[in-house]
């Protein structure tokens, strides 16, 4: 791990040490109470799932057609990140929202189609997994796709449930719970920029590892 | 732009005279097709009478779970006698290819939809003569969608292993758009009082998705196909 | 693109993750030269055949083509070669004609159907045209291929494990279509375990070991004797 990096983890770890104690500090809101603090979690990771989907889908892109083999190892770390933070966002919002509305799971478009986004990154990681030799290209034609199908899910899902009552999931925030929220959000970016970074050099060692291999079979 | 007309011509004819020889995978698709339709009739069909509304939707998955069915057969055709390779081989300009394939594709689906909008109209009583132009474009539109992304992922995938289950993991997920369209808006047509403007929307939306992915499809086939 | 008399494989690799299919290769060969590419399974043949058809890229290294490398000639550069494969590249559910007429079209042939004629007739199988190609023997559909691979008159033939599962009329004939090909100046390279066939035919030999070339041994003796030297002890080169 490279001092930068370290750096990251340790201020993200702090921050996140310190978290309860922000996010104690912001008031109680009205309807819900103590509950709605889960936000504090949720949307940032839904950020971060957001983040690391755009990022996977461009470094596959670069990978794809400027033929960048790095970028193939920033394109899985964002992938696997994508799954892990979108997996975050999928537990914690049903978690709001059956003290929200009192039901698990309700379908309207963000979660909708955040739902649909995690499946295709899932299913990146299962086609790397099982699609042996030559996979990695074709798992950054996936990514590619999905990246652009992500304004076709939206509106798709939205207009989909304009036919089924309207329940919003971002209540307008009073500013003292701005503070709490940044806060959080801050935290999250600092990890998942630390997480990708580690992931990304991972990927790229073990390239160099394989080229070794190759290279120790000349001896 | 003629050369990449006549090499998806040239495939497409080559496709159909192979096919007609044999006629299996017409009939096995068909059959699958009519089977689905009536496993989904049991499921939904109470006391004899079909519940409200599901004839839009099992059209649409009706279409799905064939079509995937279809391009898993197609393919591997071509990797019998690696024929597929052949044509890679060929000075041949390689989106033609795609197109070729594509446009074989889409005509099997349209067989298939000719078979299957009667009888969900028969076994649902959905009212599929109010609007038929309107329900032809939704089933066009969304079949291109389908199809398109169906045939660059099936292709992808001929020298992946495990792909018979990859085809479908793969594809579902990323033609949620189509799917949602195409229920939303046939559903729209088979109200009691059609919503065409509904519809139109749906359309539009469709004929906007398949630009978008039939470009990228075309763009993406030749780095995906080649080590 | 012009028309190319030499090839030039320089310093060819490729690997797959942690497997090395070919290590450091190179070659060359001319105009009216038939190479053979032997080894035992998994030296590498099919792959080195595979990056000479452009089907794959090398992972270091490169292909000359005249002047050109591969990199820069994309459909120019595949009109003129011809391959056969393994698995002969013929749809079975059409017949002989329509298997040739289908690819003279896609390689852009203009007189595609006469083509075709001409090629079934030097294949022997004039009276067969109209026949599936699943109704053929494998030595019949192996001179459907074969014509098929130079029906567009490559200047780079590419043959893998092509006297597989012939007789030895079969065999003789193949022989003497490739001699044709070669008085045509087409520069061959085939991939074979049939050494005894091929002994005299071959005007070079690429002995193949684990992706790596090894030494020809010094000395006289038929190809099958010096294959066998080389598999053993000869030096990497």
């Amino acid at each position: 791990m490279t001092t930068a990096v370290k750096a990251q983890l340790a201020v993200a770890a702090a921050m996140f040490a310190a978290a309860p104690w922000v996010i104690n500090a912001a008031p109680h809101e009205a309807t819900m109470g103590l509950v709605y603090k889960i936000y504090f979690f949720h949307m940032p990771a839904a950020w971060m799932f957001m983040v690391a989907a755009i990022v996977s889908g461009v470094a596959s892109a670069r990978f794809l057609f400027a033929k960048r083999l790095a970028s193939d190892a920033t394109a899985v770390a964002a992938a696997e990140l994508a799954v892990v933070f979108g997996l975050l966002a999928l537990v914690t919002g049903p978690l709001w929202a059956r003290k929200a509305w009192g039901v698990w799971w309700v379908w309207d478009a963000r979660l909708t189609s955040s739902l649909m986004l995690f499946l295709i990154f899932v299913a990146y990681l299962l086609l790397r997994q099982f699609g042996g030799p030559g996979a990695d290209k074709l798992s950054a034609g996936l990514a590619l796709f999905g990246m652009a199908n992500v304004p076709f899910i939206y509106v798709s899902v939205n207009y989909w449930r304009t036919l089924h009552p309207k329940t919003s999931v971002v209540p307008t925030l009073p500013v003292e719970m701005g503070v709490p929220l940044w806060f959080c959000v801050t935290a999250f970016l600092l990890l998942f920029l630390a997480l990708l970074k580690m992931r990304a050099t991972l990927e790229r060692q073990r390239a160099r590892v394989d080229a070794l291999y190759l290279s120790y079979d000349e001896a | 732009m003629t050369a990449f007309l006549r090499v998806a011509a040239l495939v497409v004819r080559k496709d159909l005279t192979v096919e007609v020889r044999s006629l299996e995978v017409v009939s096995t698709t068909l059959f699958f097709a009519v089977t689905v339709v009536l496993i989904f009739a049991f499921g939904f069909v109470r006391e004899g009478a079909p519940m409200d509304g599901v004839a839009a939707a099992i059209l649409w998955i009706t279409v799905a779970f064939s079509g995937t069915l279809a391009l898993g057969r197609t393919f591997e055709r071509e990797r019998q006698a690696d024929t597929l390779r052949a044509l890679m081989l060929a000075p041949a300009d390689r989106p033609a290819l795609y197109a070729g394939k594509l446009a074989g594709m889409l005509l099997l689906m349209a067989l298939v939809e000719a078979v299957l909008v009667p009888l969900v109209g028969l076994l649902f009583q959905a009212p599929i003569f109010v609007a038929p132009f309107r329900l032809a474009a939704l089933l066009g539109a969304g079949t291109l969608g389908f199809a398109a992304i169906g045939t660059l992922f099936a292709a992808m995938l001929v020298r992946a292993r495990s792909r018979d289950v990859l085809l479908p993991v793969l594809l579902y997920p990323m033609t949620v758009p189509v799917m949602i369209a195409g229920v939303r808006g046939t559903a729209a047509l088979f109200q009691p009082e059609p919503d065409l403007g509904m519809a139109q929307f749906w359309i539009a939306l469709l004929v906007f998705f398949d630009v978008v992915f039939v470009t990228l499809a075309l763009w993406t086939f030749e780095p995906l196909m080649t080590d | 693109m012009s028309d190319f008399t030499q090839l030039a494989v320089v310093q060819v690799g490729r690997h797959y993750g942690r497997r090395r299919a070919l290590h450091d290769l190179s070659f060359t060969a001319r105009g009216g030269d038939i190479v053979g590419l032997l080894g035992p399974n998994g030296a590498g043949k099919s792959t080195l055949l595979a990056i000479l058809g452009t089907l794959l890229a090398p992972s270091t290294g490169r292909v000359e083509y005249g002047s050109h490398t591969s990199g820069d000639q994309g459909a120019a550069l595949r009109a003129q070669i011809g391959m056969l494969g393994h698995d002969l590249f013929l749809y079975p559910e059409l017949t002989a004609r329509e298997n040739l007429i289908f690819f003279g079209r896609l390689y852009g042939l203009a007189e595609a159907p006469a083509a075709a004629d001409a090629a079934l007739a030097r294949a022997g199988l004039a009276g067969r045209g109209d026949d599936l190609v699943s109704s053929f023997s494998r030595g019949m559909r192996q001179r459907v291929a074969l014509e098929r691979a130079l029906l567009h008159r490559p200047r780079l033939l590419l043959l893998d494990e092509p006297f597989t599962g012939l007789d030895q009329a079969s065999s003789a004939r193949l022989v003497e279509r490739l001699r044709e090909e070669q008085a045509r100046g087409v520069i061959t390279i085939l991939a074979t375990h049939d050494l005894d066939v091929v002994d005299g035919v071959l005007t070079d030999v690429v002995f193949l070991q684990g992706g790596r070339r090894v030494a020809v041994p010094p000395g006289t003796g038929g190809l099958r004797e010096r294959y066998l030297a080389a598999m053993q002890d000869g030096p990497r080169v």
